[in-house]
Parts: structure tokens; C-alpha cells; sequence
């Protein structure tokens, strides 16, 4: 087994698993770590020929995220595939490898005064495949969108070893199914991505940082005030939880003629929705909120993620409030307030918490999805939630991509 | 291929059942209506057009079709300008006109919910006294629905700024091949499973048919600044559209228009744009403060690179005078030549001098003439090769000719199509853009929704090479002549 890909990759490139491999406790049994896209494909034909359980990874930092794997063999690293192949300024666009992670790409495409407008968990870790197997976005979605709307193409080493591009290097195309799509948030199911093309913005001119207390009872009128106000925002994240007074943080990006009107017209539409506005420019940054929620897990904490329609907010911390009077502890971030995405953690939760939660979330079109929880508590929580009526499509596209299910099997909604 | 004659009539009788005879259309001149799109040179008739009210009996009606295996085309208004709603021999046409109504407007959550024959104006219509908009904004705005326009996810002149249709669409409800429905995302963010929505939108009809979509709307602007400068050549027009993007500008719109689209336009609506070899429009939104700084800005760029005048609208009218030339340009070749083919390749932004260039030099050797008029801001060009059929061979060249210039915008790194699909039209020419496990790999999409190939066969993925195929010339859609629609 091992010869043959060593074979491939070289005798440097593949080695046997220590603890720091093991995902949500299972032990694959060794790593490759392929150095060209077609070592890759040619490592998955290998797997689907002898039907090797095959993890793709790129930093790992949200490999405990999904369902634990039904079992696995090989961890496929694309750490070697780090290179930014392509910035073209004139067009805003950059091609680059999976295994890149996002702030080496950033620190390349600000050279040229541009960026990937997305600010995803653990950036200086995180990779591109990474971010786009789990479509992980940050607080400036808000502005420029999620992942899928800013990955103009793909290319894809499907399970049997195909090499597939899809999409393409500029902005406007229609040419064929959207495949950079399908592969964002797909969490490695249907085929591993090698590189990648993206759409930039022009790094801002200036930007500035307001941060606002505020009672629990006026973050819906808040939300709703950031709104009117839209245009001057850049990114707004707002935390709240039952040990702490909510705090909202605003960036807001323009002109350097134009900074200070935009800051102003956020800080009166904040005033008037009853939030403290006195040490606005305080320099709080704190937009790493989010990455404290999962560097802070309590051995008995529970995070997800939860997407709601926006206008819902008020909505929800009611329904947390309600939980909090039963003695359930949790923290909240608003991490694209406009957009309705939210990460939650609940300390010490019962399983019926989470249920009940989903529950009420689904009376208003929203849904949950546990993203990190106890080792022993996984299998109970239904990671995804539920899966409504595209299911059985679902499962008929992952056996046209990966007939043989060696890719992440088991980790995917309904168990794909 | 799909059934007998005897199948078929079956099949009608079950569905007059089902809807009742007068929505059932099987009269030669009732189906002539169908028979093509906007893209009026392809033509079949169907063997019937069936005229359904609500989504369950489009799933009825694909159901019936699943059982006896006969192949079914969905519409809108046929607008679009690739083929892709050209009916299958021997197939039925489910006319989507009937489901036209909004079933929810939800300002606070920024979302809207209609069926697939509302008219994509009419989104906008209603949200506007709200203070919102909905951005996709084809040509066609006034007359094509936005179940067409999720088919071939359909752009505009904001694309750049603001997104295509796939970035506004946020759920479907969707009848598969075999009548099933399914949801595919909603009206919250991230649900979870594969973004299916998301590779439905520009599959122009071949995944199934939209029965519902939750659309986002966006918040007016608080300013919007449209003006347009004059230039001597596209190279200078060319250069001053890469400084904008340079100096970190994104503007709302930037589209460019060349000598003889000039002409055509102020023959058929009297623009009154300055006379120049190239025309830069460019639109500016946002807060107040800001637009009118970046207004300076790209101003001084344009005059720096050659701009002889330019001119800002001071007024809603002028605005609108200023876009109707832009939009009635494809039309508007009428005026300068009885017959053109338009394309809709993409290049990469940068590459625009390059290409015009090589075009006309394609132009020269053919004896052709070809017109221009293009987004300049995302690389998303529109030639406009232009003929005339009663000249023994020349509609033979004018298809060579927007063949090579396809061709041209692959090359350069581009796209085959940035708004228009693919259809019947290209689909001979997707091997020029992906090699064969890239189309491979869609046709693994396409089989788990689709096994049988029912949805729209034929459109998108290449014949077995057999011969030739070219793009075809470009004949005036009945609406268009009628003057109800523009089209680009």
C-alpha cells in the first residue's frame, strides 16, 4: 500500500500518523502529502481502486467540524500545494493552490493594494481548500458575500482520479454547471480541490473601528438600525451570552474624504437604538470573537453555527433567554449580523437544548449545526440537523462523483 | 426518439385532463409562437405547449411526461438569446406564464418569493417604495421572467458591482425529471447539505424546473452618478477603464461602445451622445459623499487618458437618455446592416486592447464589419458581426468569423458566454473551452438530477462531433420588433 504511493509522492512525502492526525478519534494510518495536483489524482485512483478511506486536509483547523469519519486510511495533505500561481491586478482576479493558507494569499494580493474580501476562522492556519470545503465566511460577508460568490473556478481531483476544471478565470461566465459551487461547502465529499480562482475588491483606503455596548433587549433594533445604515458598513459583529453585556463592533471602509461622515452616520443611527456610543473609538478589536468561541471550548461546551433569516435576531436571543432561565449558559456572535449566520456556544447543555433549539429555529426557516461538541457526544447530536427533501438528490450526486464513498465517508448530511 | 405518436397522444389527453383543453396548445399556428427564442434562427416545433397554473401541475405534467419518457422544455417569455428554450423534436413546451405571481415580500428580511413567469421588473416594481431594488438587471428586464433568467443566470450592466442572478437567488423549489419536488436552500442562510441552489442557477433547464425562488433584494443607493466620456480610440477608452480599476474603483457599471454602435444607437433612439470612435459609460452609486469624490476622480482619469468631453447626468431623464442608447444597441444594427450575429464572449479585462485589435484584423481579412459594445469592467464583451444574407457566402463568413472570435476570448483566458448561455448555439464549441473530463464531470450533475436526459435535452454539452456547428445570425425577436423588449 505504502510503496505505491510512495511511488508517487517520494519516500519524504508519506509517513505514519501521530496523535496530532487523529480526527474527532479516529486514527487514520498514514499521511501522503502530494506535491502537483496529478500526484493527487493520482493518489485518489490508487484509494478508489483498492477502496481507501481518504480525508483531505489542508491546515486542519476545522477537521472536527461534520460527523466523525466511518473510518479512514489515508489523510491527504495538500500542504505542499501553496503556492499563489496567479495575481492579476488588472483583472482582480488570483489563482491559487489549495494548500495556501488564506493569509499568505493575503499577504501576496495586498502587495497590489487588493483582497479575497473574506475573513475566515484562524486565517494565518486556515487554507483555501480549506475555507472552501466548509464555506467557512467571516463578519465582512456582509459586504461581499460568501465564499461561493467570490470562487470564480475550481480544479477538482474526483474520487476515481479524474482531474476536472470547472468555472473559470473571469468574473462573468456562464459556460456550463456552476461546479465551483457545488464543491464550496461540500466538505471534501465530492472530490478534492487543488487550486482555485477568485474575484478581489481593492484593499480600502481607510477604514475605521467602532465598538458599542448595548442591553440584550436592544440588539434587534440595533441590527435593524445597522441596516438603514448599510452602505457605511463594512462588517458589523455583534456578542452577547448570559455572563456578559452585549458588545457590537463596526467596521466601516471608504474614502479617507469620505471615513469620518461614514463613521458619524453609524454612531448617530447607533445612539438612537439605545446603544452606548461614549467609547466608540476606543481601539477594541475584537473580531476574533468568533475564534475564542472554539479556543475556549469547555470539555463540556458545545458550538454551532446557526443561520437564521436576518430580521430574526431579536427572535432567537428570546428563545436563548428562555434557555438561559433554565440555567443553560451560552455566548453568541453575530458574525455576519445582516446576513443571519451565527455562532453559538452552549455550556453543559442537555441533548434536548440543542433539539429544542433546532425546533424552534425551523418555525422560522432557520437551521443548526453543531460544529464542535464533547468526543462522546457527537454521534448524539445529529451534526447537520435535519435534512429535508433534497437528501436522496444528494446522495445521488455524491455516487456519481465518488461511487465507492472513500472520500470523508460518513461526515456529510445524512451520513454521506 | 421519445415515444410514438400513439404515446404522445396519450400523453395530451392525460394532461387536457389535468389542465383542461384550452391550455393545451397543439394548433400549428398556436405552437409557431414556441418555436424558437430570442435566438430566432434555430426553430422547431413542439408537439405541443401546455400552459400549467401553480407547481403541482408542472409536477403533474412532469410526471406524465417521465412516465412515457417524452423530453419537455420549460419558458418563460423567450427572451434568451442562446437557444436555450428551443423546443425537442417531438417534446412538449411547459410555458411557465401562468405562475406569475409574488407570494411574499419580506422587507425586513430582505427577501422576496415569486414564481418562475414573474417578470423580473416587476420584482423591483414592488420593493422599490420600500427603498429596495433587485440588482440582476438584463436588458430584457421589462419582458423576461426570472425563472429564464435562474436558467441561464442572467447578468446585466451591474454584474460587476452587484453580482449575476445566482448571487440573488437564495432558495428554489424545484420539480426534478422524474416530478419529484425538492427544496434546495431558503430563505436563511447556509442550510445545510450540497449548494444545490447554487448549480441549479445557469443550467438552463437541463437540472428540472423552478416552481418557486427566493430572490434577495438590496437596499437603493443613496446616490446614483452616470456619466460618459468621449475618446478617440477604444485602446485610450480601453486605458482609462483599467486606471478606474486600478485606483481601487469599483464602479456600479462601466460599458464601452465603439464607432459603429455610436452609430447604430443614434440612428434608432437619437442618444445624442458626443460623436467619438469610443463611448465610455460609467455609473457611480453609493453614499453621497463618497460617489461625488470618485464622480472627480473618474473624471481626471478619463481626461488623462484622452477623453475629449465628458458628461454627468444631472437628472433622472438624462440618466435614462444615456442608458437607452447602451441598451438599444443590438437592436438598433437594423439601422446600419439587414443582418449580424451577436456574441457574448468574456476576456480577461486586461487583455481588451489586444483583442480589439486582433477582431479587427479578423474583420479586415473577411471584408466584415463588426461593431462593438461590451461590460468594460468585467471583460464581458458583445461583437456584433454584421452581414448581409442576399450576399451569395457572406452569412457563411459572418459565422466563421463570430466562431474565430469566440474562439479569440477562450484563448485569452476567457469565457465562451458571460450572460447569454450556452444553449444550442455554442454547445459545438464547449470543447474549445473544457476538455473532456470537465464536461465529464457536469454530466455526472446532470445524470443524479436528470438519468434520462428529459429536462431540456440537447442544450449546453456538445453533439458527438458530426459537423461543424456555428453561431447563427441574429434575427429580430417578434417582441423586439414589436418594441416591447431590448435585448442584450
Amino acid at each position: 500500500m505504502q510503496r505505491e504511493i510512495a511511488h508517487i509522492v517520494g519516500t519524504d512525502f508519506i509517513r505514519h500518523v501521530s496523535d496530532a492526525d487523529v480526527i474527532d478519534g479516529v486514527l487514520p494510518k498514514f499521511v501522503v502529502e502530494p506535491g502537483t495536483p496529478s500526484d493527487v489524482s493520482r493518489v485518489l485512483a490508487i484509494a478508489h481502486d483498492r477502496g481507501w478511506q481518504v480525508v483531505p486536509r489542508g491546515g486542519g483547523t476545522k477537521l472536527g467540524w461534520g460527523n466523525s469519519p466511518r473510518a479512514a486510511d489515508v489523510v491527504l495533505s495538500l500542504c505542499r500545494l501553496d503556492r499563489v500561481q496567479e495575481h492579476a491586478p488588472g483583472d482582480m482576479t488570483a489563482t491559487v493552490e489549495a494548500g495556501c493558507t488564506i493569509a499568505a494569499l493575503q499577504e501576496t494580493l495586498a502587495q497590489r493594494g487588493q483582497r479575497l474580501a473574506l475573513d475566515p476562522l484562524w486565517p494565518g492556519r486556515a487554507t483555501v481548500g480549506g475555507v472552501l470545503a466548509t464555506a467557512d465566511s467571516g463578519p465582512l460577508r456582509w459586504s461581499f458575500g460568501p465564499p461561493r460568490d467570490l470562487v470564480l473556478g475550481v480544479t477538482v481531483a474526483l474520487a476515481d482520479g479524474t482531474l476536472a476544471r470547472s468555472g473559470g478565470k473571469v468574473v462573468k461566465n456562464v459556460a456550463g454547471y456552476d461546479l465551483p459551487k457545488l464543491l464550496t461547502g461540500s466538505f471534501g465529499t465530492l472530490g478534492v480541490i487543488t487550486q482555485a480562482t477568485f474575484r478581489l475588491h481593492p484593499l480600502p483606503a481607510a477604514v475605521r473601528h467602532l465598538t458599542f455596548t448595548l442591553d440584550a433587549a436592544s440588539v434587534g433594533a440595533f441590527i435593524a438600525a445597522m441596516r438603514e445604515c448599510s452602505l457605511a458598513t463594512a462588517a458589523v459583529q455583534i456578542r452577547a451570552g448570559t455572563e456578559m453585556n452585549a458588545l457590537a463592533y463596526v467596521r466601516v471602509e471608504g474614502l479617507p474624504e469620505a471615513i469620518e461622515a461614514k463613521a458619524e452616520q453609524v454612531m448617530q443611527r447607533a445612539n438612537a437604538a439605545g446603544a452606548d456610543v461614549s467609547a466608540a473609538h476606543a481601539p477594541a478589536e475584537d473580531w476574533s470573537a468568533r475564534e475564542r468561541l472554539f479556543e475556549d471550548l469547555e470539555p463540556t461546551s458545545l458550538v454551532c453555527k446557526i443561520g437564521i433569516p436576518p430580521a430574526e435576531s431579536q427572535h432567537l436571543l428570546s428563545l436563548l433567554e428562555r434557555e438561559a432561565s433554565q440555567d443553560v449558559r451560552w455566548r453568541l456572535v453575530f458574525q455576519a449580523f445582516g446576513v443571519g449566520v451565527l455562532r453559538l456556544e452552549l455550556r453543559e447543555p442537555e441533548r434536548s437544548v440543542v433539539d429544542r433549539l433546532r425546533s424552534r429555529l425551523a418555525e422560522f426557516g432557520g437551521s443548526l449545526v453543531v460544529l464542535a461538541c464533547p468526543a462522546g457526544m457527537k454521534p448524539d447530536a445529529n451534526v447537520w440537523g435535519e435534512p429535508g427533501d433534497a437528501l436522496e438528490l444528494m446522495r445521488r450526486i455524491k455516487q456519481q462523483f465518488d461511487p465507492h464513498s472513500i472520500l470523508n465517508p460518513g461526515r456529510f448530511l445524512g451520513g454521506i | 426518439m421519445s415515444g410514438s405518436r400513439h404515446t404522445r397522444t396519450l400523453l395530451l389527453a392525460d394532461i387536457r385532463t389535468l389542465l383542461g383543453e384550452p391550455s393545451v396548445l397543439v394548433r400549428p399556428e398556436q405552437l409557431r409562437t414556441y418555436e424558437c427564442d430570442g435566438l430566432t434562427n434555430f426553430r422547431v416545433v413542439p408537439t405541443a405547449v401546455v400552459l400549467p397554473t401553480n407547481a403541482e401541475q408542472v409536477q403533474e405534467i412532469v410526471r406524465l411526461c417521465h412516465r412515457d419518457g417524452v423530453p419537455f422544455v420549460s419558458r418563460g417569455s423567450g427572451t434568451g438569446l442562446s437557444g436555450g428554450a428551443l423546443p425537442v423534436e417531438g417534446g412538449i413546451v411547459i410555458s411557465l406564464a401562468r405562475l406569475n405571481r409574488i407570494l411574499e415580500v419580506d422587507i425586513p428580511n430582505e427577501r422576496v418569493v415569486v414564481e418562475p413567469g414573474v417578470i423580473n421588473l416587476h420584482v423591483t416594481q414592488k420593493v422599490a417604495p420600500y427603498g429596495y431594488f433587485y440588482a440582476p438587471d438584463p436588458s430584457s428586464q421589462s419582458v423576461c421572467t426570472i425563472g429564464g433568467n435562474v436558467a441561464e443566470n442572467a447578468g446585466g450592466a451591474h454584474c460587476l458591482k452587484y453580482g449575476f442572478t445566482t448571487t440573488h437567488v437564495l432558495g428554489l423549489e424545484v420539480v426534478l425529471s422524474d416530478g419529484s419536488l425538492v427544496t434546495l436552500g431558503g430563505k436563511a442562510p447556509d442550510t445545510s447539505g450540497y449548494d444545490l441552489c447554487g448549480v441549479f442557477v445557469g443550467s438552463e433547464g437541463t437540472l428540472g424546473i423552478a416552481t418557486k425562488v427566493t430572490l434577495r433584494i438590496v437596499r437603493r443607493p443613496e446616490v446614483v452618478q452616470t456619466m460618459v466620456a468621449a475618446f478617440h480610440s477604444t485602446d485610450a477608452a480601453g486605458e482609462a477603464v483599467s486606471r478606474i480599476i486600478a485606483a481601487g474603483i469599483v464602479p456600479a457599471a462601466a460599458e464601452m461602445m465603439d464607432r459603429l454602435s455610436l452609430q447604430a444607437a443614434e440612428a434608432a433612439v437619437h442618444a445624442g451622445y458626443p460623436n467619438c470612435e469610443c463611448l465610455l459609460l460609467v455609473e457611480l452609486d453609493g453614499v453621497a459623499i463618497e460617489v461625488e469624490v470618485l464622480v472627480a476622480q473618474v473624471k481626471e482619469i478619463c481626461s488623462a487618458c484622452g477623453a475629449f468631453e465628458t458628461r454627468l447626468a444631472r437628472s433622472d431623464a438624462e440618466r435614462a437618455a444615456m442608458w437607452k442608447g447602451r441598451k438599444a444597441a443590438f437592436a438598433a444594427m437594423g439601422r446600419v446592416s439587414p443582418n449580424y450575429i451577436v456574441q457574448d464572449g468574456v476576456i480577461p479585462r486586461t487583455a481588451l486592447s489586444a483583442v480589439l485589435r486582433e477582431i479587427e484584423r479578423m474583420s479586415r481579412d473577411t471584408g466584415l464589419r463588426v461593431a462593438n459594445v461590451f461590460h468594460a469592467g468585467d471583460g464581458n464583451l458583445h461583437p456584433l458581426v454584421l452581414y448581409d444574407r442576399r450576399i451569395e457566402g457572406q452569412e457563411h463568413r459572418a459565422e466563421h468569423l463570430a466562431a474565430e472570435i469566440l474562439k479569440l476570448c477562450v484563448r485569452t483566458g476567457g469565457s465562451l458566454t458571460g450572460e447569454h448561455g450556452i444553449g444550442v448555439e455554442k454547445r459545438d464549441f464547449m470543447p474549445e473551452m473544457f476538455a473532456e473530463p470537465d464536461l465529464a464531470t457536469m454530466q455526472r450533475v446532470r445524470i443524479a438530477f436528470d438519468p434520462q436526459s428529459l429536462s431540456n435535452p440537447g442544450k449546453v454539452f456538445p453533439r458527438p462531433r458530426l459537423c461543424a456547428e456555428r453561431p447563427g445570425p441574429y434575427e429580430p425577436h417578434p417582441l423586439e420588433t414589436a418594441g416591447v423588449a431590448e435585448l442584450f
